[in-house]
Order: C-alpha cells, then sequence, then structure tokens
C-alpha cells in the first residue's frame, strides 16, 4: 500500500450557478507521477487553485498527509511543501534569473524576514540558487534579465522557482504550454530528473508526453473525475476517446 | 536538505558564475555613492545664502525617498502620502507650539511614530484594495486628515495654522537661527543621512528583495508562501514614518506648520519628484528633487505658467518615452553606449 | 413652514449640484470601466468645455442651446484627437504612468488656459427664461436649479436607455464586464472605446459649462474638483450609470448641507463616509460583490 501524500474529498467549488469543480475525490500517492487530463474549461486549474489554496472550496476537504489543510492559506500550504507553477508564467519579469531563484529560496528558509543584513551576505542563499540553476542548464544565463530570455527559457525559470521551495508535492499546470515543440524537451528533462520522493501531479494537453511521464492518469471532463488508471487504460477507454473527440457533451454542469 | 545542493553535488563551484557575483557585490558601497554628500556639504559654504532653499531641498529628497519605498520598492501606488508628511509636521508643530516637547531629535522621532500608527492602521485597511480603488482611498484618507485639521483649529490652528515654533537648540548647543538656516541646514542634512542608510540598508536586504519580488509579481510571492500583506503593510508603516520625519524636519525648518504639509499639491508634488528623477532607483529621489526643485525656484517665481506648462509636458513626455525616469534614461543610454566596452571587460575572463 | 423650506433649498440645491457632478463624471465612469485607464484629466476636458461655452456666449454672442452644443461638440472633438495620438499609447501602461501622464495634462490645460483666455474667473450668463424664480407651490427655487435637475434626469434616463436597449450599449457593458471574452466575440473594443471616450469627454464640455454657476470656472478647474469627480466614480461604480447618478446626487446634497451648516472642514464626513463605503463595497454602490 502506497503512502497518499495529498488527497481531496467531496472537494468542490462554485462560481455563481457554474460548478467549476464537483465533487472530487482525488489521491496522489507518495512520489506519484500523476497526468491531469480533460478538455479545455474542464476544471483542472481551478482544482489546482483549491489544492494551493488559493481559492477556499465552496465544499469539501483538502488533505496532506493526512493533515485537513482546507483552512489554511496560500503561503503555510507552500510551508508544508505544496509548491506549482503556471500555465501562463508569473516570474518577476525585470530582475535576473539568479535573483527570481534567490527569492524564492530565501523565502523557503526564512531569510525573507531579515531587513537589516545585506541579501548578498547570505551565500547559502545564492550557492543554493546557482547550483539548481546549474542543473536545470540556466547557469549560463544567470545573469539575464528573465523579460530577456526566449520563451522556453523562461518556462524553464518558472519551474526552477518552484523547484528551490523544496516540494513534497509539486503541481506543474501545462509546463510545456506555448514552448515550440523542438525545445519542450529541455523542460520535460528537467521534469523527469526531478528526485523521485517528490509527488507530481502534471496538467498536460499533449498525450505523447503524458505517456512518457505519468504511471498515473486522471481525467477531469466538466468539473468532474470521469476517469482513472494507468496510461494504457485510459488510451484504451473509449468513453475518453469521445470526450477527446468531441462526441460527448462535457460543458461544466449548471445547477 | 535542498534538493538543488544534493543533485549538484559535482558542480563547479558555483560562486564563480558572474551573475552570483553581481548579486554578492550589490549592497557595497560604490565610489560615487559620497557625490551626494559631498555635494551636500559643498552647498552650505558655496551658497550661504540659499541655506534655506537647501533646507526645502532635502526635505523634498527624504520625503520622495520615503515615497519610494512604498511606491518604487513595494509597488503601493499612492495618491495620498502628504497624509504622513502632514502627521509627521502637526505632531512637530504642536508639541513645539504648546511647550510640550521641543528637543529636536526626539521630536522627530515622535513624528516619525505618529505617522507609523496612522501609516500602520490605515493600511491595516486600504492595502486589501488595489487599483482605482486604492488610489481614492489614500487621496480619501489624506483629506481626511486634512479636514481634521482643518476643523481642530483650536489646535492646530487651522487654515492659518501654528507660526513661530520654538525648537530647542540641538544637542542643548546649536541654535536654529530663525534668519539665517544654517544650523537647520546641518541639522537637516544628518538627519537626511541617518534615514537614507537605513533605506540603503533595508532595500539590500532579503526583505527589500523580497519588496520588489511583490513589486515584480505580486502573484508569485503569494504562490512561494511569502506573507505578502504583512510585507507590504511593515513597508507602508516605515515608509510612513520616514515620511512623518520629512514632515517633522520641514516643520522644524521653517519653524511653522500649515495645512499646505497635508495637500494634493504637496502628494503629488513628491510623486512628480520621484518620477521625474527615478523611482525604485534610491538615488532617483535626489535627482528628481534637485532638478524640481532647482527649475521650480528659478523659472516659477518668473514664469509661474511656463513653469507649469513645462512641467506638464514634461510629465507626458515622462509617461509616453521615459518610464524610469531621469536615472532610467541614464541606465539605457549607458546599456546602449558606454557600457558596452566596461561589460565586454569585465566579462571577458570570466566568461564560461 | 420655514424648516420645509429650509430643507427644500438645501435638497434642491444639492440636487442641481449634483447633477453638475454626474453630468461631468459619467463619461469618467464609463471609459474608466472599459479601459481601467485612470484618467485623472477628466475634470481638464470639463474645463475646456465649460469655457467653449461661456466664452461663445459671452463674447460670440451664442445663444445658450448653441453654446451648450458647440461646448459638447468641441470638447468631444478635442478628446477625439488626444485619444488617437497619446491615450492610445498608454492602455497597456501600469497606472502609475496613466497617473502622471494625466496630471502632465491636467496641468497643460490649466497653462494653456490661463495663457490664451486669463487666470481671472468667467461667469455664465444665464439666458432671461432661466434666470428667475419658479413657484414649485410649496417653495419657489431658482428656475436654473430645477431646469438642471431635469435636464440631468433626463440624460441619466437617455444613458441607461442606451447602455440597456441599444446595440452599443450592450457591447459597452460586455466590455466592461469582460474585455478580453468582449473581444473574442468579435467587439471593436478599441472603435468603442473612442466613441465613449468621445462621448463622456463631451458630457463633461457640457457639465463644465452648465455648472460653471455652481463650481465655478477658472483655470483651477480641474484640480480644484478632482476628488470629487473621482469619488462619484469610485463610489457609483465603475461602468454604472445609476450608480454614478445616485452617488453623485447625494454627494452634491451632502456637500451642500455640509459646506452650509459646517463651512470648516464639514466635507471631513464625506471622506470618511467614502473610505467606509469602499472598504465595504470596493467596486462601488451598484458594483457586484467580488465572488
Amino acid at each position: 500500500m502506497t503512502k497518499i501524500r495529498l488527497e481531496t474529498q467531496a472537494l468542490s467549488r462554485r462560481f455563481g450557478a457554474l460548478v467549476a469543480v464537483q465533487n472530487i475525490d482525488f489521491k496522489l500517492a507518495a512520489g506519484a507521477r500523476h497526468a491531469l487530463i480533460g478538455p479545455n474549461g474542464a476544471g483542472k486549474t481551478t482544482f489546482i487553485n483549491l489544492l494551493t489554496g488559493v481559492l477556499p472550496p465552496t465544499h469539501g476537504r483538502v488533505l496532506l498527509g493526512g493533515r485537513d489543510i482546507t483552512a489554511m492559506a496560500q503561503a503555510e500550504r507552500v510551508k508544508l511543501g505544496i509548491a506549482r507553477t503556471f500555465q501562463i508564467n508569473r516570474l518577476f519579469r525585470g530582475l535576473s534569473v539568479l535573483e527570481n531563484v534567490c527569492i524564492a529560496v530565501a523565502e523557503r528558509v526564512g531569510a525573507a524576514r531579515s531587513m537589516f543584513y545585506p541579501a548578498g551576505r547570505r551565500t547559502d542563499v545564492i550557492d543554493e540558487a546557482m547550483a539548481l540553476l546549474q542543473t536545470l542548464k540556466l547557469a549560463e544565463v544567470a545573469r539575464h534579465r528573465v523579460s530577456e530570455l526566449p520563451y522556453g527559457r523562461q518556462r524553464l525559470v518558472e519551474l526552477a522557482i518552484s523547484i528551490a521551495l523544496s516540494p513534497k508535492v509539486l503541481l506543474l499546470d501545462e509546463p510545456a504550454a506555448g514552448v515550440p515543440s523542438a525545445e519542450s524537451h529541455i523542460i520535460l528533462d528537467a521534469i523527469e530528473r526531478l528526485p523521485e520522493d517528490i509527488a507530481i501531479l502534471i496538467i498536460e494537453h499533449d498525450m505523447d508526453v503524458v505517456f512518457r511521464f505519468a504511471s498515473r492518469v486522471t481525467v477531469m471532463v466538466g468539473g468532474a473525475l470521469f476517469a482513472e488508471g494507468t496510461p494504457r487504460e485510459i488510451e484504451s477507454n473509449m468513453q475518453v476517446r469521445d470526450v477527446y473527440l468531441g462526441q460527448a457533451p462535457y460543458r461544466a454542469a449548471h445547477v | 536538505m535542498s534538493v538543488a545542493v544534493s543533485r549538484a553535488g559535482d558542480a563547479a563551484a558555483p560562486i564563480a558564475n558572474p551573475a552570483a557575483r553581481a548579486l554578492m557585490r550589490r549592497h557595497r558601497l560604490r565610489w560615487w555613492e559620497a557625490l551626494p554628500w559631498l555635494a551636500g556639504i559643498a552647498f552650505y559654504f558655496a551658497f550661504p545664502d540659499y541655506l534655506s532653499f537647501g533646507c526645502d531641498l532635502i526635505v523634498t529628497i527624504l520625503f520622495a525617498l520615503s515615497l519610494d519605498l512604498a511606491l518604487g520598492y513595494a509597488g503601493i501606488i499612492t495618491l495620498g502620502h502628504a497624509a504622513f508628511f502632514g502627521t509627521g509636521a502637526y505632531a512637530v508643530g504642536m508639541l513645539a507650539s504648546y511647550n510640550v516637547w521641543t528637543e529636536p531629535i526626539t521630536a522627530l522621532l515622535l513624528a516619525a511614530l505618529a505617522a507609523a500608527v496612522i501609516g500602520f492602521l490605515s493600511g491595516l485597511v486600504l492595502l486589501r484594495t488595489a487599483g482605482l480603488t486604492l488610489l481614492m482611498l489614500t487621496l480619501c484618507t489624506m483629506a481626511l486628515l486634512e479636514q481634521a485639521a482643518n476643523m481642530g483649529h483650536a489646535y492646530t490652528g487651522g487654515f492659518d495654522g501654528l507660526p513661530s515654533l520654538p525648537i530647542a537648540p540641538v544637542f542643548g548647543v546649536f541654535e536654529f537661527n530663525p534668519l539665517y538656516a544654517d544650523t537647520q541646514y546641518l541639522f537637516a542634512l544628518g538627519v537626511l543621512f541617518a534615514c537614507f542608510v537605513f533605506v540603503r540598508t533595508l532595500v539590500y536586504s532579503p526583505f527589500g528583495q523580497s519588496l520588489t519580488g511583490i513589486r515584480e509579481n505580486i502573484l508569485r510571492m503569494h504562490a512561494i508562501g511569502s506573507p505578502v500583506r504583512r510585507r507590504v503593510l511593515v513597508c507602508y508603516t516605515i515608509s510612513a514614518a520616514l515620511a512623518g520625519i520629512a514632515g517633522g524636519l520641514w516643520a522644524q525648518t521653517n519653524a511653522y506648520v500649515n495645512l499646505s504639509a497635508l495637500g494634493l499639491d504637496r502628494a503629488a508634488t513628491v510623486l512628480i519628484v520621484l518620477i521625474l528623477g527615478g523611482y525604485g532607483r534610491l538615488y532617483g529621489a535626489f535627482i528628481g528633487a534637485v532638478i524640481y526643485l532647482a527649475l521650480e525656484h528659478f523659472l516659477a517665481q518668473i514664469y509661474p505658467t511656463a513653469w507649469q506648462l513645462g512641467l506638464g509636458l514634461l510629465l507626458v513626455l515622462i509617461a509616453l518615452f521615459a518610464r524610469g525616469g531621469i536615472l532610467g534614461l541614464g541606465e539605457a543610454l549607458w546599456r546602449r553606449y558606454g557600457g558596452k566596452l566596461s561589460q565586454r571587460r569585465r566579462d571577458g575572463p570570466t566568461a564560461p | 413652514m420655514n424648516a420645509v423650506a429650509d430643507i427644500a433649498g438645501i435638497v434642491l440645491g444639492g440636487l442641481a449640484a449634483g447633477t453638475v457632478l454626474f453630468i461631468v463624471s459619467v463619461g469618467l465612469s464609463v471609459t474608466m470601466g472599459l479601459m481601467g485607464f485612470v484618467n485623472l484629466a477628466h475634470g481638464a476636458f470639463a474645463m475646456f468645455g465649460g469655457y467653449l461655452i461661456v466664452l461663445a456666449m459671452n463674447r460670440a454672442q451664442y445663444g445658450f442651446a448653441a453654446a451648450l452644443a458647440l461646448g459638447f461638440f468641441g470638447t468631444a472633438a478635442l478628446s477625439v484627437v488626444l485619444e488617437r495620438f497619446l491615450y492610445r499609447r498608454l492602455y497597456r501602461a501600469g497606472e502609475l504612468d496613466q497617473v502622471l501622464f494625466t496630471i502632465g495634462l491636467i496641468f497643460i490645460f490649466i497653462a494653456g488656459i490661463t495663457i490664451v483666455i486669463g487666470p481671472e474667473h468667467q461667469t455664465l450668463q444665464l439666458p432671461a427664461a432661466l434666470s428667475g424664480q419658479l413657484n414649485l407651490g410649496f417653495i419657489a427655487y431658482r428656475t436654473y436649479s430645477i431646469f438642471l435637475i431635469v435636464i440631468g434626469f433626463l440624460i441619466a434616463l437617455g444613458i441607461w436607455l442606451t447602455f440597456e436597449r441599444t446595440r452599443i450599449g450592450g457591447q459597452i457593458r460586455a466590455t466592461v464586464d469582460n474585455r478580453r471574452m468582449a473581444e473574442s466575440l468579435g467587439i471593436d473594443v478599441d472603435r468603442l472605446f473612442t466613441i465613449t471616450f468621445a462621448f463622456g469627454s463631451g458630457m463633461a464640455g457640457l457639465g463644465g459649462g452648465l455648472g460653471a454657476e455652481f463650481l465655478g470656472l477658472d483655470p483651477q478647474y480641474p484640480l480644484e474638483y478632482l476628488v470629487y469627480f473621482l469619488i462619484v466614480v469610485s463610489v457609483g461604480g465603475l461602468g454604472s450609470v445609476i450608480g454614478v447618478y445616485y452617488a453623485a446626487l447625494i454627494l452634491g446634497v451632502l456637500n451642500f448641507a455640509l459646506t452650509l451648516y459646517l463651512p470648516k472642514g464639514g466635507t471631513i464626513f464625506i471622506y470618511a463616509l467614502t473610505i467606509l463605503m469602499l472598504l465595504a463595497r470596493p467596486r462601488g454602490l451598484s458594483g457586484r460583490k467580488e465572488q
């Protein structure tokens, strides 16, 4: 029996009459490589927002390692080890790549509170950020402003910031979205090389990526869980095929 | 314990990277940082007839510096920063006018405290909002204080203010001479220096770095677990305290306080000064104040309308073409022309 | 009996002043709602229109109606030029740049008017038909104030109907609601904005002239009333005609009463109320609650 890192029970979220996430029971095992797929508007990003605490659920619970974190603020959840990336880059665009990562590291190690000690003397923070950039092959652009990097590299910085938080659970929202296919392998390689004990949930549209990376796949449709299984099971599931070919109705349910 | 370090055991020493070295050196003093202070002292000897102008200049620099912390570093867009300037000015003015407290240094600390309390209390509720609502709330808070000062004329002197404030000698020795502002000038310069050292330290600390992060992308700061609201509130309170010191200093060097300390005029002027110089840059406050006040002093007296027209055109041009202000413009030019050579020289031996 | 007349006088005077605030501010509310553009220079358009109207009557002997039309169209035309060449460049800029740019514009307008016309106060010569007193039965009150209240009501009704019943009104509401969605539905947001900007500025110009009696008219006008226009818009709610109408009327009456009874600092209550109001409902009177 594998240990469950993150679990949701009957998790729901409405926006007025629209039920974006409906009654989801979901388990993410320790060290999982889990993909979350589903058509546009299926509620995948809303689901991530509920897990990270950006949005409060209208109903249901979120458990981290068995502990109820439903009422916890986003910052507290990060401290407990939930990190995420965004579908659209959210970077400190005017700062250097190294500074982007340093800010995250400083926050994690608790350095960011100190007001009267120069950041430049926190060599532990800078060392760690630099080492992380090296593993992601970003060291040679460390001094460049993020806004000056090509998009693929920016996505990598997006990943670097979340890894800098030493997460136990990493939620990746379409990490390779918008990256030209010639470069997307850099990002996928980086994700594959992440330490095995991190539980990873990845939202992804590209089925090749899903099959290459995930050992388990969950399909979301219309805000609800539609199917779950190994990639092979999902691939041979005719209903899932229908959904992706647009033959079944999958609009968000209205109440 | 960290993912990154455990994976990078065999990598070359990361500190050798120029980016890391640049970051480690950033807080160090550079030679040109002595220039404003040398200029400040030189001004004392070179322009003995302009020392009260010099006091105004110092007060404006300090006020703009306080705004820079809130606006340039934490990204709080406020139209009401004079609320704190005025609080400090009235704190000093009322304490002195009723002979409660006239010692100038401790009076400034009390001004800072009063402004910090107002900043903290208003920030507690205002900083939850953003955009137009925040702009309006800061503006209304300031207007509220202005009207309160107007209403409480029994204590504040109302529209006429409190004239001829008694100020005790600095360190019990150096008297403020109402006719010749030499003591005032040096005192003000000293206060500015102390405040600047404080702000500079703050800006280069990890705390300051996280404020920059909040300005650059607040959503990301939330996502990396930063207590954004608390940081912004702390920053706003410190900024208010510094503005309070600026206001107190203004009251002391002029030996009066009136409603102009709290008005939209003053709030807009300091915003213009800071943006003219370049915000989020620490020295923008200095450049902006010197240029603005010098132009105002010499042009506004002779051609007030032309001054206003020129200022308007300047603002429009800055907003359209030079968003970093004068310092930003200088940096851009340096990067394009002057910077190339020296950067190549610096990178040469260490480039991978 | 006297008390009734006093109260009626305050209410009518306040409503008339509020009507002027509404006519000036309504365009600002819509353009800010559409583009999120913080246009502090809106009052400058009101001043410009006011000067056109007053000068057309005093120096060029225009009739009242003709002068009002000139004020509306002249201001609208000027605003289109500024929108096309300047404002447009800053739609995607931050609030700070917009604030700076529009403060700059205010200064340019103030200096421009001072240089061309002069710093002195301008007075509106009311036509004979509007300058007397009107007997309302229980009270006789200035005809012009009554005229303003009625005109303001008709304008509010007209704009509201346009919003609710016409195609362009629907497009405006959709865009205020969700700009990206509106764009993807094929609404030409740029064109829509130019039209509403011109109309809103024209209204401001009209309000500047109609209100010259109450608010006065001199080169400092855009700075003097800036806070009031902003209060009306933020309390009323961005993009909301009804909200702005109510906010303007309430502010008008409150301000009228306070300046009468508490001339020293009485407006403190207006600011306090605005702060409380905005804290309770950051999107204003008509703004829907945040989800």
